[in-house]
């Protein structure tokens, strides 16, 4: 054997391991699953957003054929309590109860009040029809500010008020005061419309019992098995020893797998009660009601500034749409956005206010971003409104606000310490690849010429916080668990190597950047490595795939397990070589003697040696495996400077995105191709919310936009060529350096585009359009301006 | 998304097909593509007892010359519509704006006579057989009748076509020397059109002799945009064709829905109007 100089796994574009499985149908998704005895569930939900339920009769549909069993919530009372909610974000929450069957009350459309198990999915779903329900309709709830208004008619009679919280926060100077000496101060609302986040593989769960010694084994389309393994123990009563759950290939989820779901519960208890193996899968419709949904706020946003620009203080009223119940993390979403409104500016006061308000709609919960795109939309479209206010270039008065990269570790004035960035090298890079000058002066030489499609710009320098979480921080945040990650590694005695994660990846490819992480730490090739997840048995420690936590938390515990490996295989390889372990030099996966390179050990070899333990240093303990649970010190704070050229053609309101540039600083990359393909993604999402996506309910609360053909779900055709690039800036809180990428182009399009579109129109005397910037909105926007300058001219 | 159950019937000849819906009474539904009737099914919007699949009748698929005519039987699907050379060479119009259809899964599925029996006033073909004045052939107990495309189309989702009788042929006039244009504004690729305007117009020494316009999703029916098509009749540039426009929504009734209000698919009327005849006239 000669030394090789290896080349690092961490930076290269590897394929990816699970693809070849996934794209020639070798997957297992949950709905594949299936075992024999199989029964199928359907539920009957509520036509009505509101209603008390007179009476409830399911025995008609045991008659149907193929119908096995038919239950109410109250059949199945007795073992299934109320759904969990995890955050309660103030002591005086309001936490309504939530029965997994509505009980005496639905409270959305799409509320389930019943369950059907038939001996397949036809059947099933043939029976819903029969049974009897008598709704005696209550008043919808839909306003969110009426719904806070005295004499209002409220979604929990029980609790007395549709206020679920208050939850204020308040920095530095006392934001009234440094008010009062500001010159400008620009107020703003904004809506941030509410999204369904359409997962490609909808939600399913299978539950198969072994009664004799009463364990459950449950397949769920789910994100966080060992948080459900946990929540699911409490709500049916089933011992937490006795369940084990399996995320199987799961499809995407974009938060909206972040939960604890009544069906979950419901198979469980129904498995159970049955003696038999249940499964379920929703629809595509179905899911558009019952499965959570994302955003839902209405944002008042206030800048104090000098005339130069310069913020002096900012403040914040959220008045957020809970949706009918408080769900796993429901009321925690809009205060992770609270720590990101402040962004990359410098201040001298802060005030923040949310109010969690219920309606009679589908629970909103975690979507791709959480908290935080909303945050990043309203600063990013106020700092707009500001350059326009002090007559600056949006890129300049950003400028003058942002922390310099000098200036790291900054703590801003929301109490985070960002612990590195560049603002300046990101906003320069992406000003140059986008041709900023010269877009400028063709968007004056069209303005001049009357151009019926005008050009627009928009910026966003966005920063967000991932990594979700430091523990302690999670406490004071009141939230009920840590936010560590586990990881262990076991060189299997032929050399090869497992990695079991306790992330649960179901889209983003930890399998494969995992294994180039353990690669490059251990000195084991690639192909070498396999990574384990999404089973409480074969993982049993973790704390799931969520709010770009994965690599930052998990990636880190996989590096730091591996060194533990390389530390112990280091005491042995020395042992063997009869030589200390300074003088052995470990590369490319060999140990050696300095100065005597015959001397040398691979780890493999190492590995053999532990396995036997024939050789082994005195006391120590056979195998060579190591586990780390990682803990992080810090948040990690991914930025980027994102630009976005639109034509907007005045004549039919329509917008086209005509070129689009990111340069992000996601910290160090592991796999450039994978973060790419985070990037396309997040960008298409925030792009949606932009122009396209918004859940709409009418009067009466039924959902309008309840399928595929009216909610707008935009495809590559589209969209845009992005033009992606990156500057790389390492984080100082974890050994790889890494800050995630999940959620960043979500993060910071939606104001990207926006902003461009607003800045073709302010010319016209347009100063906002509501999301998404439909063609009617913007031909009505550009209608009203007009109008209302007219009526200026002719007083 | 599971249909209600139905009886299923597979004939093999257009006979066979039409004393099969005949037998059947009101209950029966004729399946094509199945790109319009199988949503209605999995979302329990219709329960049809029997469904009638005509897909493997062969004689209902492809297109012929017959005189001035090229007769296109009803089977044939959007994708083959659009790739034969003869529609692209007699009915470009037809080809144009049976490419905007959907996506090319459904392309190859759904089928022209499909579409058109269908009836949505938001799909893309109504409007264009319309403008083409085509005319629609059906066989029923009673043997072969053709109705005119301004009779098909009775009301939402309703045709002149009887319960036991089958739309087999769709003709149209070849028109030679005809500028064409199909404007469709949708809010993404695959969406059904907000509006769509089909454009026909025939020059003669720099002037518009002739328009024929046909209007998508403008209400209950496909419609003609008459006022605008008899404004525009001697139209001598984009000025004029402009104020013609004008009157692409006089008659029309366009709905309220989550995409659109009347009002602005009205604006879009003219807008689309203005555009689809400047580039039918090569005058855009």
């Amino acid at each position: 054997m000669t030394d090789q100089a290896v080349e690092p796994e961490v930076g290269r574009a590897r394929l990816r391991k699970e693809d070849a499985r996934l794209i020639t149908g070798q997957s297992n998704w949950t709905d594949n699953i299936s075992v024999t005895g199989l029964l199928h569930l359907a539920f009957l939900r509520s036509p009505m957003a509101h209603a008390r339920i007179e009476r409830l009769d399911v025995s008609p549909a045991l008659e149907r054929p193929g119908v096995i069993a038919a239950f109410t919530g109250r059949d199945l009372a007795d073992g299934l309590g109320s759904l969990p909610c995890a955050w309660p974000v103030t002591e005086d929450m309001v936490l309504p109860d939530h029965p997994p069957l509505a009980l005496d009350e639905v409270r959305h459309a799409g509320d389930p009040v019943a369950v059907v198990v038939a001996r397949d999915r036809y059947a099933a779903a043939d029976a819903l029809e029969a049974i009897e329900v008598d709704y005696e309709p209550l008043p919808p709830v839909l306003d969110l500010e009426e719904a806070l208004a005295e004499g209002a008619p409220l979604v929990h009679a029980d609790k007395g008020t549709n206020r679920a919280y208050v939850w204020p926060l308040r920095t530095g100077e006392d934001y009234e005061s440094v008010r009062q000496r500001a010159d400008v101060v620009v107020r703003r609302r904004y809506l941030q419309q509410r999204l369904i986040p359409n997962a490609m593989e909808p939600r399913a769960v299978a539950v198969a019992p072994l009664a004799a010694s009463g364990e459950y084994t449950m397949y769920s389309t789910t994100q966080i098995p060992h948080i459900l393994r946990i929540m699911l123990s409490v709500v049916t009563g089933v011992p937490e020893h006795k369940l084990r759950v399996i995320a199987p290939d799961v499809g995407g989820g974009f938060g909206s797998k972040l939960q604890v779901y009544g069906e979950e519960a419901v198979a469980l208890a129904v498995a159970r009660k049955l003696g038999r193996p249940v499964k379920w899968t929703e629809s595509r419709s179905e899911g558009y009601l019952a499965t959570h949904h994302g955003r839902g706020m209405i944002q008042d946003i206030e800048l104090a500034a000098t005339r130069e620009g310069r913020l002096l203080g900012l403040k914040v009223d959220l008045l957020a749409d809970m949706g009918a119940y408080l769900m796993l993390v429901t009321p925690g979403i809009p205060i992770l956005g609270a720590f990101m409104y402040p962004a990359i500016y410098k201040m001298d006061a802060y005030e923040f206010n949310c109010t969690g308000v219920f309606t009679t709609r589908t629970p909103t919960d975690a979507y791709r971003g959480a908290g935080r795109p909303e945050a990043t939309y309203a600063i990013e479209r106020a700092m707009d409104e500001l350059a326009a206010e002090v007559g600056l270039d949006p890129v300049e008065v950003r400028r003058r606000n942002w922390i310099r990269h000098e200036e790291f570790p900054y703590t801003t004035i929301a109490g985070l310490t960002y612990d590195s960035g560049n603002y300046e090298a990101a906003t320069d890079k992406a000003l140059a690849l986008f041709g900023y000058d010269d877009l400028r002066a063709e968007q004056r030489e069209r303005d001049e010429r009357g151009d019926a499609v005008r050009l627009g710009i928009g910026v966003s320098t966005y920063t967000e916080m991932c990594g979700l979480a430091p523990s302690r921080v999670l406490r004071d945040l009141r939230y009920s668990a840590g936010g560590w990650e586990a990881a262990s590694i076991r060189m299997l005695p032929t050399g090869k190597v497992e990695v079991v994660t306790g992330t649960s990846p179901h889209g983003q490819g930890h399998v494969t950047s995992w294994s180039q992480i353990a690669s490059d730490v251990l000195g084991v090739p690639f192909e070498d490595i396999e990574v384990l997840h999404g089973d409480t048995q074969a993982a049993p420690q973790g704390m799931d795939t969520y709010g770009s936590r994965s690599l930052v938390v998990g990636g880190s515990a996989v590096h730091r397990a591996a060194e533990k490996v390389v530390e112990k295989a280091r005491k042995v390889a020395a042992h063997l070589l009869e030589a200390s372990e300074d003088d052995l030099e470990f590369k490319g996966g060999v140990f050696s003697v300095k100065g005597s390179p015959e001397a040398r050990r691979t780890i493999q070899e190492v590995a053999f040696e532990t396995f036997t333990s024939h050789d082994v240093p005195d006391g120590m303990e056979p195998t060579l495996n190591a586990e780390h649970l990682n803990d992080p010190e810090n948040f990690s704070y991914p930025h980027g400077t994102h630009l976005c050229a639109v034509e907007v053609d005045t004549e039919t309101g329509q917008t086209r995105i005509r070129s689009y540039v990111c340069v992000d600083d996601v910290g160090r990359v592991i796999n450039p191709m994978i973060v790419e393909g985070q990037v396309h993604g997040g960008l298409a999402q925030g792009i949606a919310q932009a122009l396209y996506e918004e859940a709409v309910y009418d009067a009466e609360g039924n959902l309008v936009s309840g399928t595929m053909a009216d909610y707008l779900v935009p495809s590559a055709a589209d969209l845009p060529e992005f033009v992606t690039d990156r500057t790389e800036t390492p984080a100082a809180s974890n050994p790889l350096g890494v800050k995630g990428v999940g959620e960043a182009g979500t993060i910071a399009s939606t104001p990207a585009v926006v902003n461009a579109v607003v800045d073709a129109l302010r010319p016209l005397g347009v100063h906002d359009v509501r999301m998404p910037c439909t063609p009617e909105r913007v031909w009505e926007a550009v209608r009203s301006a007009q109008a209302g300058q007219k009526k200026e001219a002719s007083a | 998304m599971i249909p209600p159950a139905f009886d299923y019937a597979r004939p093999t000849s257009v006979d066979e097909a039409v004393r099969t819906l005949a037998d059947a009474g009101e209950e029966a539904k004729v399946l094509a593509g199945g790109q319009s009737l199988l949503p209605l099914l999995r979302l329990r919007l219709a329960f049809p007892e029997l469904v009638v699949d005509v897909g493997r009748i062969p004689e209902l698929r492809g297109v012929r010359e017959d005189g001035d005519m090229l007769a296109i039987g009803a089977l044939t699907t959007h994708h083959d519509v659009v790739h034969d050379p003869l529609v692209r060479r007699h009915a470009g119009l037809l080809a144009q704006a049976t490419e905007t259809v959907a996506d090319p899964a459904v392309r190859h599925r759904g089928t022209l006579g499909g579409s058109l029996a269908h009836a949505d006033p938001a799909g893309d073909l109504p409007a264009v057989v319309l403008a083409l004045d085509a005319e629609l052939v059906a066989v029923g107990p009673g043997g072969r009748r053709t109705i005119p495309a301004r009779d098909f189309f009775a009301d939402y989702l309703q045709t002149a076509l009887a319960p036991d009788e089958l739309l087999v042929e769709v003709r149209v006039p070849k028109r030679e020397g005809w500028g064409f244009r199909y404007e469709k504004f949708h809010r993404v690729a695959q969406s059904w059109a907000m509006v769509g305007v089909a454009a026909l117009v025939r020059r003669d020494d720099g002037h518009l002799a002739e328009a024929r316009i046909g209007l998508t999703n403008m209400g209950a029916t496909p419609l003609r945009a008459s006022a605008s098509e008899e404004a525009l009749a001697g139209a001598g540039d984009a000025e004029a064709v402009a104020r013609a426009a004008q009157e692409a929504a006089e008659g029309t009734r366009p709905s309220r829905d989550a995409s659109a209000s009347p009002e602005y698919r009205a604006h879009l009327a003219r807008v689309l109007t203005k555009r689809a005849v400047l580039a039918a006239a090569g005058m855009g």
